[in-house]
């Protein structure tokens, strides 16, 4: 389905995640980031930017994985998007909702 | 069907946030790799979901956090039918660490980290990681002995008051 989203009509599924990641730009990025209740900060971009690349490379993504990243720890993961930080942050990058149990 | 459109048919309160699992409280008493494996999943998905986890490690369980012994727990291949294998077979010399490693092996592809990282993703995830005092003063276990990231040691009384609160679910592992 489409959504206004920054002023712009954005393809996202029931549960608000991008369909297109070609659609996607910060201002998108920071809309959504509201609607989670989270300001996007500077130390935000890289994170996202890593799981964009990940997601573009097809890498199944997990905590241990971004933890190892060399991006972010794993304390501050959860401390940048906190209450659920691996589906949040792919919300908000803008990639398919992790499918993950770790 | 994926997992979640699963979830979504079965569940009408999913969308309000009234009947959400708040707080899990897990109790690991085993320590039998696939046991301790169910519980630090439970308690690492918990977190990753925005629901706080607690895990009260007593009895076999302390195993999971003792320093020297937590990377040498291994699966049961004796009374354990899942293995499918004659009771007689896997009591033989070397089945248990054959079978422990086949299974650590297929984990490793799955990216589920050894038991000593996963503690320490857990501990920085924010669970909180206890000792069970009775079980400890039991198998003469000293605080020393026991992972770095553990937050303390209680009695059952303290943890079943750390439970408090709406939506809280206690879990006997």
């Amino acid at each position: 389905m489409e959504k206004q989203i920054a002023g712009k009509n954005i393809t996202v599924n029931e549960e608000g995640y991008l369909t297109n990641l070609n659609e996607w730009d910060k201002d998108v990025a920071t809309e959504i980031a509201q609607e989670e209740g989270i300001t996007l900060e500077e130390a935000h971009w890289p994170v996202l930017e890593y799981l964009q690349n990940q997601h573009k490379n097809e890498v199944a993504l997990t905590i241990r994985k971004v933890g190892k990243s060399g991006v972010i720890d794993i304390k501050g993961f959860y401390a940048l998007f906190p209450g659920g930080p691996l589906k949040k942050a792919s919300r908000i990058a803008g990639i398919p909702k992790p499918v993950s149990c770790i | 069907m994926n997992p979640t459109e699963v979830l979504k048919q079965d569940l009408p309160t999913a969308k309000t946030k009234e009947g959400k699992v708040k707080k899990m409280m897990l109790i690991l008493s085993k320590a039998t790799i696939d046991n301790v494996y169910a519980c630090m999943i439970l308690a690492n998905g918990a977190r990753m979901e925005g629901i706080e986890s607690e895990i009260f490690f007593t009895f076999f369980g302390l195993e999971a956090i003792q320093k020297k012994k937590l990377e040498h727990l291994s699966i049961a291949t004796v009374g354990n039918p899942a293995m499918h294998i004659p009771t007689m077979l896997g009591g033989l010399p070397g089945m248990e660490s054959f079978a422990t490693s086949m299974m650590k092996k297929e984990m490793e592809k799955l990216d589920i980290p050894p038991v000593g990282e996963f503690l320490e993703i857990l501990s920085a995830s924010g669970a909180r990681l206890w000792a069970c005092k009775l079980a400890m003063d039991m198998f003469h276990i000293k605080e020393e002995d026991l992972i770095d990231e553990l937050d303390g040691v209680l009695t059952v009384g303290d943890f079943y008051e750390r439970a408090a609160g709406e939506n809280t679910h206690l879990l006997f592992i």
